[in-house]
């Protein structure tokens, strides 16, 4: 066995050759040459890294460990990848990977190249280094040079007013994120500051320092990955970025949050309280089906997929609260099934929701508009993206045979466990939060039988829709690529959940039954007799009976086929306002979920019979987040610091005693405090 | 204890609950009267397989007056006034029925966590105590959300009804103290009744804003 | 050779389940035509409208694109798959493992959005409407779905819907309210689901409170037969889901004789004779509902689903 020492070590020099690459292109950003090289270049490099973490995921071994004499005296700069660092890293370079493929094409249609690439590759090598960490200092300088990176990307398009004030609102949150996280830290840390990993490992924490880290690092990353009530600047910084980065964004470093969560809370935080996986699995079921409401109601299709990704870190994280749960009450192959079923969904996201952003930009490049009121009929003009899209579609909804059907099915049978949960509170908040993720699925499927339908069936609402061109072949490839990644997981789900198992061992101490095992490489999650799913049977049935139909029917009946206009029950209208947009599909759900989660204001102009003006309809809807959680602290800070400017008009001696009141205090404090 | 025994107390206990259910469901105070009489049945159904069960004879007595004074006399006399009221129209809910009913189940989920502890009691009394607890606290809900003078002296008799199912639950109460509640609760009924037809006569609804508006604590009409 | 012999018997479940489709349609039928005193067409009508609509040219919209042709197909491949996988007549069929009750219950899923986009591919508003409500309802069942899940899975301790009825027909369950709340939202779900009354109206073309209907007004032909065929079916598993969950006597056991597998399929039929002759007689008591009442009928499912599962808590965890 030759252990993992070299492809971790390959792995962690991609690195710096991320960073020489965004120095590269800061060099060179502004040439013609500058986009192909720096994407080919990026797409490269993260093959080597996925082909290393690959490799270190897939060979389960002792952790590789490395301590570097840079950084903080004492401390230095320590590099680990253990089993849970290595998925992680095969999520980020797979996603990194086609995402610098599709960047070859998409790439070309840039306005401000020079404002994108350099951060590009930083933001990958940032986003690898936060893996690699195994010191909270490490960690954190990794974290808030991923954070400023994708902060500038934000930023490239910043005429647009919309995107300058989503990329500040990113920057505020990011900076929360990041002091939680620094907190928790120390707290973790304790007063002998050991902030290599390693040490905070072995030490005991107290309960009360344990349960403050684990909510500091609810806040942390939760803001990263974008838990309600934390969401509120995801949808509106993913979208405003150029699309690839936009599924960087959703599909790669909201998982880069989960990852600071399950590392702290899973494993540096020592044994967890039943109560932290119901927090965790509450929050996770509102955010789904929060996630999944608002994003319904978007018309803008990058937006609606920014909330959609909401919706799905709420899912992970009610899989991550079950195995919290379990966890703690030491049902360790329940914690196993509920921590794969979590990571399983990190995968199958960072799939399907890079694609479908990747579906998103061909679109924008093809018809220009994003505006979902504005397209429609694009099956006919672009064939290709079509199919990619709809399988992203299918595979989000949670439909079998596809990928996210796997991993919300496992999270149903983690979910279907609980009742051996001896807290009662637990016993009770459980099946809620598996309705609250039913729910969610099937809102799921609304949605986006809505932006598929809504974009690409029907007739186009737009001359632009209407003269849309197909994509080059680097994006095509990249989303054909992913679409059959998502066939696969979903088909052979036994391989990626036996890979998962050292990862369970490691932190849960239980692993599921071995898959490969079971006959028809079906999947059990506990015991065949309680529950199996066979994606590849069904898959098979499904063409079988299918094509055996269709082939009967055209044989032996008829296959006959005219074409003539539409019927429309005798009444077909021209106009293609007519048909069903974005707005009239969700309305029966806005209306059903009105009162008790959105805030809506609709104003309705109806002319009287005779009055010739036009009639209008207007409608807002607010985030209840807004109104209930950012607008009272807004107001706070506002009046506080209405009272404090009078402090800038002092005299000397008054400022002067102000600093020797505050001495005196301090000194007062320590004085009692000991 | 058999299982038999148990398992036809716990249906009858929780068909009790799923009436109450049923209670918040109902949008006609016809039906919703109907609702309560059925209920009242299964009271004193539940109440007579514990007096079986038990051999506690005077449990039959308190069943026999749930049933005759719920089950028939209440609402005879309820059909009664809501027609000669013609009120017999849709009942006015203050929170729409889906909110309503979400927020009773979890009611029914904080009574079931609120008896777990209660210890040293066999199984069938903390479970009898868990449906009670949720009866009564459905009973609240429903006196809080409806606007009807009617709807709410069901939803207080409703209530009561887990009252006696509590009590019957835990090894019998006397029968003094089971006579006096059911004799108190037609004193209510009948205050009820009269302080239904004062409200009507006054102000010529039974909606049970007229009296806030007539107190002068709410200026708008919502 | 005992191979061939189970890949025979899911064969027969398989078939079954198709060939008595439009019969136990047809029956519903009827029976709703006797109830409403009128003579109503014959039982068999069902097969002669598919082979006719089978043998009728395909009139196609001009910007109908192919998912509108292919959607019937996978429409009913999937509703005739999930159906093929409830077990009907006999447990622990050979593949009865490949799917548990909420993959069942994800594979109709899959049909719902192939049926709602296709409604939405020619770009009409009846299309979109119908597309647009089927969705909510999916949405508002769902829940509720999960919900009676949970509650077989805590009675049962699986979702292997062969072990569920295994357990279920030797009486071991006993004498519990949940159960039958949850058989009770189930049925609400079901009628949800199938597009049956007060929800939706099977019976007309042209009502604006469609759903079902709206969705395939545009078809026509061969592509119609399918959609017709696979409704059909999805009334079939849901009675088949019923038979199983809440009456699973006679299903025969795994390894059983040949006279278990015939008293089996006798049994089989005459459960979905009695629903079928149930169903019209609940339909014809009540009334269409508004749509914006659905939520509260689906949401009354989803009170019954929960309060099983609370019932059950109460009477197992203590």
């Amino acid at each position: 066995m030759p252990g993992i020492d070299l492809p971790a070590a390959t792995g962690l020099w991609c690195v710096p050759g991320f960073l020489c690459l965004a120095g590269v292109a800061a060099a060179v950003g502004q040439r013609k040459l500058a986009t192909p090289l720096i994407y080919g270049g990026s797409l490269a490099l993260a093959l080597v890294a996925l082909g290393a973490a690959l490799t270190c995921f897939l060979q389960p071994g002792p952790p590789w460990t490395l301590a570097l004499p840079i950084g903080l005296p004492g401390i230095g700069a320590r590099f680990r990848v253990d089993a849970l660092s290595a998925f992680f890293l095969v999520v980020v370079n797979l996603g990194a990977a086609i995402t610098s493929l599709y960047a070859l094409g998409y790439g070309r249609h840039e306005e401000a190249p020079a404002r994108v690439l350099p951060f590009y590759a930083a933001f990958l090598a940032g986003m690898n280094l936060v893996i690699f960490a195994d010191d909270a200092f490490t960690y954190l300088l990794a974290w808030e040079f991923m954070s400023l990176a994708s902060w500038a990307i934000v930023l490239a398009r910043h005429r647009d007013p919309a995107n300058s004030r989503a990329a500040f609102l990113y920057l505020v949150m990011a900076s929360f994120g990041t002091l939680c996280l620094l907190l928790g830290f120390g707290l973790l840390a304790g007063p002998a500051g050991g902030y290599a990993f390693e040490t905070i490992r072995r030490v005991s924490h107290t309960p009360f320092a344990a349960t403050l880290a684990v909510v500091l690092a609810l806040l942390g990353a939760g803001s990263k990955a974008g838990l309600v009530p934390l969401h509120v600047w995801l949808p509106l910084a993913h979208p405003a970025a150029p699309s690839h980065v936009s599924a960087l964004l959703s599909g790669v470093m909201t998982k880069v949050g989960v990852y600071g969560f399950t590392r702290i809370v899973l494993d540096l935080a020592g044994p967890p309280n039943p109560w932290f996986g119901l927090t965790v699995l509450t929050l996770g079921g509102i955010t789904a089906a929060i996630g999944v409401l608002y994003a319904l109601m978007q018309h803008d299709l990058k937006r609606l997929l920014a909330y959609h990704t909401v919706e799905n870190i709420g899912i992970i994280f009610i899989g991550l609260g079950l195995a919290l749960a379990f966890r703690a009450n030491g049902i360790k192959v329940a914690a196993a099934l509920a921590l794969t079923a979590a990571l399983f969904h990190v995968f199958n996201h960072s799939v399907f929701k890079s694609l479908l952003f990747f579906g998103a930009g061909a679109v924008l490049t093809a018809a220009g508009e994003r505006d979902m009121e504005r397209l429609g009929g694009l099956i006919h003009r672009m064939p290709q993206t079509t199919v990619a899209f709809l399988i992203g579609c299918a595979a989000i909804s949670a439909l079998p045979p596809l990928n996210g059907f796997v991993s919300e099915w496992l999270t149903f049978q983690a979910i279907l466990v609980s009742p051996d949960l001896p807290q009662w509170g637990l016993k009770l908040t459980v099946p809620a939060a598996g309705a609250l993720l039913a729910l969610s699925a099937a809102l799921a499927a609304a949605c986006f039988v809505k932006a598929f339908g809504v974009t690409f069936l029907g007739r186009p609402r737009s001359a632009a829709a209407k003269a849309a061109m197909e994509v080059d072949t680097f994006s095509l490839t990249a989303m054909f690529l992913l679409a059959a990644i998502c066939f696969l997981a979903g088909v052979l789900p036994g391989f990626v959940i036996d890979a998962l198992s050292p990862l369970t061992a490691m932190l849960t101490g239980g692993t599921m039954p071995h898959q490969a095992a079971l006959p028809w490489m079906s999947i059990a999650p506990i015991a065949e007799s309680r529950s199996s799913y066979n994606g590849l049977i069904i898959l098979t049935f499904l063409i079988a009976s299918g094509s055996v139909t269709a082939m009967a029917i055209h044989r032996f009946a008829t296959r006959a086929t005219r074409r003539s206009a539409i019927w429309d029950c005798g009444f077909p209208l021209d106009a293609p306002q007519t048909q069903y947009g974005s707005a009239s599909f969700s309305m029966p759900i806005r209306r059903v979920f009105g009162t008790v989660v959105f805030s809506v204001f609709e104003r309705v102009d109806m002319p009287r019979p005779g009055e010739l003006r036009a009639g209008s309809f207007r409608m807002r809807i607010i985030d209840p987040a807004w109104r209930l959680a950012y607008g009272p602290i807004a107001r706070g800070v506002a009046s506080i610091s209405l009272i404090l400017n009078q402090l800038q008009f002092l005299t000397i001696r008054r400022y002067l005693t102000l600093v020797v009141c505050t001495l005196i205090a301090l000194l007062l404090l320590v004085a009692t405090w000991r | 204890m058999s299982k038999l025994w148990f398992d036809v107390a716990h249906l009858l206990a929780g068909g009790m609950l799923v009436l109450s259910f049923a209670l918040l469901y109902q949008d006609r105070i016809a039906a919703v009267i109907n609702v309560f009489a059925l209920q009242a049945v299964a009271l004193s159904l539940s109440v007579a397989w514990q007096a079986l069960v038990q051999g506690a004879p005077h449990l039959m007595v308190t069943a026999a007056i749930a049933l005759i004074v719920k089950g028939f006399v209440i609402p005879t006399a309820l059909h009664h006034i809501i027609r000669r009221m013609q009120i017999h129209r849709e009942v006015e809910e203050v929170i729409g029925s889906g909110l309503t009913m979400l927020t009773g189940l979890g009611l029914v989920a904080l009574s079931i966590l609120l008896v777990q502890p209660v210890g040293e009691v066999s199984i069938y009394v903390r479970e009898d105590l868990a449906f009670a607890l949720a009866v009564i606290l459905l009973g609240l809900l429903m006196m809080i959300t409806r606007r009807n003078a009617v709807t709410q002296v069901v939803g207080f008799m409703s209530l009561e009804n887990g009252l006696v199912l509590a009590a019957t639950g835990a090894k019998g109460m006397p029968l003094v103290v089971e006579i006096s509640v059911a004799f108190s609760i037609l004193i209510a009924f009948i205050v009820f009744g009269i302080f239904v037809f004062r409200i009507r006569e006054r102000f010529d609804t039974v909606d049970v804003r007229a009296l806030d508006r007539f107190r002068g604590e709410r200026r708008d009409v919502s | 050779m005992a191979l061939i012999v189970d890949f025979f018997l899911q064969g027969v479940q398989m078939m079954l389940v198709v060939a008595i489709a439009p019969a136990v349609l047809g029956l519903t039928r009827k029976v709703k035509a006797r109830l409403l005193r009128r003579i109503g067409p014959p039982v068999l009508q069902p097969y002669r409208d598919l082979w006719k609509l089978m043998h009728k040219e395909a009139v196609l919209a001009h910007n109908a694109s192919w998912i509108y042709r292919t959607a019937p197909y996978l429409i009913f491949a999937a509703t005739w798959v999930a159906a093929a996988l409830v077990p009907s007549y006999a447990a622990g069929l050979l593949f009865s493992w490949s799917a548990d009750l909420i993959a069942i219950v994800a594979l109709l899923g899959t049909a719902r959005f192939a049926l709602a986009l296709a409604g939405m591919d020619v770009g009409t508003a009846f299309g979109g409407i119908g597309s647009s409500r089927e969705m909510m309802i999916a949405s508002l069942a769902e829940p509720a779905m999960l919900l009676i899940v949970f509650t077989v899975a805590l009675v049962a301790g699986t979702t292997q819907l062969s072990a569920v009825a295994t357990l279920f027909s030797t009486g071991s369950a006993g004498l519990r309210v949940s159960l039958g709340l949850g058989l009770f939202a189930f049925l609400l779900v079901a009628i949800a689901e199938n597009a049956r009354i007060p929800i939706d109206n099977p019976a007309t073309h042209l009502e604006l409170t469609m759903v079902h209907e709206a969705m395939v007004l545009e078809y026509s032909g061969r592509h119609l037969a399918m959609i017709e065929a696979a409704s059909a079916v999805k009334l079939v598993l849901y009675f088949s889901l019923i038979a199983c969950l809440f009456a699973p006597l006679g299903i025969a056991g795994p390894g059983a004789a040949a006279s278990d597998y015939a008293l089996g399929i006798a049994a089989y039929l005459g459960k979905l004779f009695v629903l079928a002759l149930l169903l019209p007689i609940a339909e014809t008591g009540v009334a269409k509902m508004r749509v914006f009442r659905y939520p509260l009928f689906v949401g009354s499912a989803f009170a019954a689903a929960a309060l099983a599962v609370f019932l059950l808590f109460v009477s197992k965890g203590f």
